[in-house]
């Protein structure tokens, strides 16, 4: 069984069918892009996957557990979405950062509010677990090259620093599964390397990702699988040797060629 | 120099009233706004369209206007004037005060309530979706990251509000309360000197001026960080 199972998903807005069945899973440890032209719905089903759209039909399970199922009603309360979202991280396109934050403060903020709610004597040893994570931020922060950086502010930042401080901050929660949405589509050609970088440092220590983008270079180099969508559903999805390499779908020919 | 000392006197009396409607109107029409703010924000499509319509209403009309009607209407139509209402501060009576305090409370709770809307709704969307992704409830959402956000966004336009507030507290002299405007013109008639009128300039300029510093201030604080 893999680790991430994508099962029959459907989401409509009003009239508009926007995913029409989507099926596919992705072992531990892989990275998956998902290329397709705008209004293709690959946006929308990397929202499902982060709750941030509830699905219409279909389900979701990471590692054997279901966490979305469109059929149980248990699994949409909120506090079920509140428990199983943490499965996903989520990166988007236009950073999102907390502007009154600093850097490290961005990075902490989420982890010490859950450990404040989910650990019991967070009380009593609060400075105790804020070092800790305060620590964690700073090795993270290192990892990407922006650890004396910690006491800025977004607004001091380059785009490309912040989205990866972005990537950091989705880090701190440990997700099983990091999703970006379109993660470079707001930055100039030489942020965007500073970021695919990162991602690429990502997947070389075994992080599951899936990939939103319109980086093609990316897509091609540094994912295990590709799936490109078009009106909703998955046209074509294979190794991105057989996505790039020989095309089978016409749709894919001529978006590959644009 | 008599004179000037009786006058200062008089006027700082007049002031001291104007002050209490000053402070008053912003102690109860900003949790008042907050809350109006809220309802024109709900669900409820008819709740929203009435509150937007009462917003309105009062935006559309001059406060003057509105201070007649909440003072003069109980007398003419329900027979029963303010006059009568037992509202006493030793043996003064404050019932046209509270008038028109009540007046200025709601006039100002409405324009309060459009610049804590428009500062609510100008947080970008994505700021509470990184909240929602990153697991936090909907209330640590709210204060942790929305709420400072929007004080920084209504700053500015209510610091424009309160400085008004401070020139149109002299409205009140219509309905008979006794601020430094009215004090001064009981000079002008009683005492036949007319520069006492414009001696409450410095009043309200020097007023104006701690209130400018205030928000000048506060803005500073805030803009240390972002943007």
């Amino acid at each position: 069984m893999a680790f991430l199972e994508v099962k029959n998903l459907t989401k409509s807005f009003g009239d508009t069918r926007v995913l029409k069945g989507i099926d596919f899973d992705l072992n531990s440890g892989e990275v998956l892009s998902i290329i397709g032209s705008s209004g293709s719905g690959k946006t929308t089903l990397l929202r499902c996957l982060n709750f941030l759209e509830t699905a219409d039909g279909g389900s979701i399970s990471v590692d054997g557990k279901a966490v979305f199922d469109a059929g149980d009603p248990l699994l949409s309360s909120h506090k079920a979405i509140r428990h199983n979202r943490i499965n996903f991280g989520l990166v988007f396109q236009s950073f999102n950062l907390f502007p009154q934050y600093s850097v490290l403060r961005n990075l902490t903020l989420a982890a010490a509010l859950k450990a404040s709610e989910e650990n019991p004597d967070y009380k009593k040893r609060k400075k105790e677990i804020n070092a800790e994570l305060d620590e964690r931020a700073l090795r993270l922060l290192d990892r990407i090259g922006l650890k004396e950086k910690k006491d800025s502010f977004p607004c001091e930042l380059s785009g490309g620093q912040q989205q990866r401080v972005a990537i950091a901050r989705a880090l701190m929660l440990t997700p099983r599964i990091l999703c970006f949405d379109e993660p470079t589509s707001a930055l100039d050609p030489e942020l965007t390397k500073e970021v695919l970088r990162v991602i690429k440092d990502l997947r070389t220590e075994g992080n599951t990702m899936i990939v939103v983008t319109h980086e093609m270079d990316f897509a091609r180099d540094a994912s295990d699988k590709v799936i490109f969508m078009a009106n909703g559903i998955i046209e074509e999805s294979g190794t991105p040797d057989k996505i790039f390499g020989s095309p089978e779908s016409p749709l894919l020919t001529s978006f590959l060629n644009q | 120099m008599e004179t000037f000392l009786s006058v200062s006197g008089k006027l700082a009396q007049g002031f001291g009233t104007t002050l209490s409607l000053f402070f008053l109107t912003l102690l109860f029409a900003i949790p008042l706004g907050l809350l109006f703010a809220c309802i024109s924000r709900v669900r409820l499509k008819a709740l929203r369209f009435l509150m937007r319509a009462f917003i309105y209403i009062i935006r559309g009309t001059p406060l003057l206007l509105q201070l007649m009607i909440v003072v003069y209407l109980p007398g003419i139509v329900f027979n029963n004037p303010l006059t009568k209402w037992p509202v006493f501060k030793g043996n003064v009576p404050l019932s046209y005060f509270c008038g028109a305090l009540f007046a200025f409370v709601i006039n100002y709770a409405c324009y309060f309530a459009e610049i804590f809307r428009g500062g609510i709704e100008n947080i970008p969307k994505g700021q509470y979706e990184a909240c929602e992704v990153l697991g936090m409830s909907h209330s640590q959402t709210f204060f942790r990251v929305i709420l400072l956000q929007v004080i920084r966004n209504i700053v500015a336009p209510m610091s424009n509000e309160v400085v008004t507030l401070v020139k149109d507290t002299a409205l009140a002299r219509t309905v008979s309360v006794v601020e430094i405007y009215f004090a001064a013109s009981e000079i002008l008639r009683l005492q036949f000197i007319i520069w006492p009128l414009f001696y409450t300039g410095a009043f309200y300029l020097g007023f104006s001026a701690l209130l400018t510093l205030l928000f000048g201030m506060i803005e500073k604080r805030l803009s240390r960080y972002w943007r």
